[in-house]
């Protein structure tokens, strides 16, 4: 079964409102443009909760059941929202030679989070990733877009005290 | 005209590294000391020693520095750029021999590469046309449109015996000649830039060094085939090389080199980007084209092939960014010239991205036929810190695990087949003594259980039996009836899945079992990970007679699971890993002093 995270309020302003009508307007007559929609739309809200997806639907015509399905389907898509500092360790075979498994970990046990989840004050949030293509610097990681490589375990305290 | 050109590698490995503070500094400081009109700074694509980031070079010398911090420009600028003497503390040692400075295609890294796909990467600044166009960019296109048949420049493809980049290894000329051959109102030309093998990053270093050669061959092949209109479907994790194609795409269409009546030979040609959204199964390309059109990026069965029906239902052709970024150069020099290089199986270069544990980290380009030896060992420099090497990982998760006892096989399409691996986009990961090749397998069994799109049962089902299986080896807690039941699942995996994804997700397994299968009898017989990587079957543990309670190992312990108790005799008390807490990362006993040596690993 998959374990459902809570998910927060949705909290849209009007002003995003707006700007992803505009968005969906100027591309809705291409072919193929739900997945650009989706892409620009998390790029507006952070996520794409339900309230985005419909939306999206409404003014597309296309099916809310095709949008969640092809939401759920790329996980570049997240149905909740990230922390402010949004921590993603690079799980590729390169990084995970040379011990990214166990900065993953070490990570999880110092925020008190498994991967997919937020800190409760919406700090940090952790995931893990499939190779940015950093491997030269192996085990790398990002924070927001900030990249943190050749890490030891040492480096992760001083590291996230940069984000306190 | 400048005297000096500074070359500043500007690829993602050096970016992330800090090259994109070293070409500020070096603009401030070059114009600090007046020298703004004597020195270009030049941001290019990737050197392909991306473990020694951020890299430089100065031309007209060739000084190639590496590891340079911003610290250092102010040095470098008034010693080299201004006073002429090389700042030898900051050269690649490499390249310094017995006090002499010798040129860059001397040193071991780069003596045995050949680039072809890779020629303009580190060499050009990749947003700037007019220098690609200086390396006889796009005199392919015009060659093409004003010289040859779309049925010569087929020939040509197949003379050349150029096989797709991708992983497959299909005849490039066929494709297109399928696709020639089918008649259509519309046709379409993609490029696959959806490089999602963990840790292959070859696609991404051309699109960042050299987008052009991509747009120039994707043109060749919508002449060849008749198409008009062009996609590239690229990782939107890559955001670099996503912005200079772009800006490529931009210069092309400025510069008439896409759009409508190119060269005036009244050919249309455009290209648009799309990006993907992480999900690994869209580089196979029915999946890819499923994408494209907004849809989940399932696969379909073929036939029929995309050559017949592919994308919007219309012929298609895909071809891998490398596959594209070869084909300029054989117009240019001659399919004789390609087919020169390499086996008989397989012609031409291959670009590898090697990884792991090894030296020299970084992109190299090799003839075919090039041995695993001289990959690992003459241009990797050999696995670091005196350790053994144990295998070299290719395919990504479709490849297998290569040991040393095929250290001397002639890398090409077939030979890798025949090892039980294959070539893949061309990710290299090199693994030593230290690597559990059990949770090797185990690691790509979860990745496709996570990627697997789900439409096929065999694929969707299988992998997530399979990875159970794995789970329990690597726990300790698995039978031996657990082997024969994982290699049955790797033949119905193998032979009933709908693509490529499931067909070969069993092969990290079936590799590892054919030359590893001691270490699968260990976990089993004995419940010992003779690497010591399986955390289910060690724990560490402090040894109170030695303990002298001087508290390193707790200060070191990133999880604080490490806590002193009183223990009479021992002023100090001693210290206890609190097993719950633990992560078995092994930090403590490399930090315990070895005199001492109090932490057992058991």
């Amino acid at each position: 079964m998959l374990e459902r995270t809570q998910v927060p309020p949705f909290e849209g302003t009007k002003e995003q409102e707006k700007q992803l009508l505009a968005m969906i307007a100027a591309h809705k007559d291409e072919r193929g443009a739900l997945m650009p929609i989706l892409q620009k739309a998390q790029d507006i809200y952070g996520y794409l909760p339900i309230e985005v997806q419909t939306m999206i639907s409404d003014e597309t015509g296309i099916s809310l059941e095709k949008v969640y399905g092809i939401v759920t389907f790329y996980s570049q898509f997240s149905l909740t929202p990230k922390g402010k500092y949004h921590i993603s360790v690079c799980l590729g075979t390169a990084c995970y030679v040379i011990g990214a498994g166990d900065i993953f970990e070490v990570i999880e046990k110092k925020l008190g989070i498994k991967g997919g989840e937020c800190t409760p004050d919406g700090k940090f949030s952790l995931d893990g990733c499939r190779c940015i293509g950093a491997c030269g610097l192996a085990p790398v990681l990002t924070i927001n877009s900030d990249v943190h490589g050749r890490l030891t375990l040492d480096d992760i305290d001083p590291m996230l005290a940069q984000y306190e | 005209m400048y005297r000096s050109h500074v070359l500043v590698c500007g690829g993602t490995g050096c970016q992330s590294s800090g090259s994109v503070g070293i070409i500020k500094k070096l603009e401030e400081e070059i114009g600090i000391q007046g020298l703004a009109e004597e020195v270009s700074v030049v941001e290019t694509g990737c050197f392909g020693l991306c473990a020694l980031g951020p890299i430089l070079i100065v031309y007209p010398e060739g000084s190639f520095y590496s590891m340079v911090k911003e610290e250092d420009i102010a040095e470098l600028v008034s010693e080299h750029l201004l006073k002429g003497r090389v700042v030898e503390r900051l050269l690649y040692d490499e390249t310094v021999k017995e006090g002499e400075i010798i040129a860059l295609n001397e040193t071991d890294f780069y003596k045995k590469q050949h680039r072809v796909a890779l020629r303009n990467c580190g060499v050009i600044d990749p947003e700037c046309i007019e220098e690609y166009i200086g390396n006889r960019g796009y005199e392919a296109l015009g060659t093409v449109l004003t010289e040859k048949t779309p049925e010569e420049v087929i020939q040509i493809m197949l003379d050349s015996g150029l096989r797709g980049r991708g992983g497959a290894g299909f005849p490039t000329g066929l494709k297109w000649k399928f696709a020639l051959g089918n008649d259509s109102d519309f046709k379409y030309v993609c490029a696959n830039a959806d490089e999602g093998d963990p840790g292959a990053f070859m696609d991404r270093s051309i699109l960042e060094g050299d987008p052009h050669s991509v747009i120039e061959a994707m043109a060749i092949a919508g002449y060849t085939i008749g198409a008009h209109q062009g996609y590239v479907y690229i990782r939107a994790e890559y955001p670099i090389a996503v912005d200079r194609l772009q800006i490529a795409i931009d210069q092309a269409r400025e510069y008439g080199l896409l759009g409508k009546d190119i060269f005036g030979s009244g050919f249309d040609f455009d290209i648009e980007l799309r990006l993907g959204a992480g999900a690994f199964v869209c580089g196979e390309e029915t999946a890819l084209m499923t994408s494209i059109e907004g849809h989940r990026g399932e696969p379909r069965p073929r036939p029929p092939f995309p050559a017949e029906k592919g994308l919007f239902v219309k012929p298609t052709i895909l071809n891998n960014v490398e596959t594209f970024a070869n084909v300029p150069q054989i117009i240019l020099n001659g399919p004789e010239w390609f087919a020169s290089m390499g086996t008989e199986d397989s012609k031409g270069t291959k670009v590898f991205a090697l990884g792991g544990k090894v030296k020299n980290i970084g992109l190299v380009e090799i003839p075919m036929g090039t041995t695993l030896r001289e990959v690992v060992e003459e241009i990797g420099g050999g696995t670091p810190n005196g350790k053994k090497f144990k295998a070299a990982q290719t395919g990504g998760p479709s490849g297998g695990c290569i040991p040393r006892a095929h250290y001397d096989v002639p890398i090409d399409f077939g030979n890798l087949l025949k090892i039980g691996s294959m070539m893949g986009s061309g990710g290299l990961i090199v693994m030593d003594e230290d690597d559990c090749m059990v949770d090797i397998a185990k690691f790509f069994l979860e990745f496709t259980v996570e990627e697997s799109c789900g439409k096929c049962t065999p694929c969707r089902v299988g992998t997530k039996r399979m990875l159970e299986i794995l789970d329990k080896i690597t726990e300790g807690k698995a039978v031996m009836e657990d082997l024969d039941k994982l290699e049955e699942l790797c033949r119905h995996l193998q032979t009933s899945s709908l693509c490529a994804l499931g067909q070969t997700a069993p092969n990290p397994v079936l590799s590892t079992l054919d030359y590893f299968k001691d270490e699968y009898l260990a976990h089993i017989k004995d419940h010992k990970c003779p690497a010591g990587k399986c955390k289910e079957l060690l724990q560490y543990k402090v040894l109170a007679d030695k303990c002298i309670g001087c508290g390193i190992c707790a200060k070191n312990c990133p999880t604080n699971c490490i806590d002193n108790v009183e223990m009479e005799g021992k002023k100090k008390g001693v210290y206890v890993i609190r097993q719950e807490d633990c992560v078995k990362c092994g930090v403590c006993m490399e930090k315990c002093p070895p005199k001492i040596a109090a932490i057992v690993r058991e």
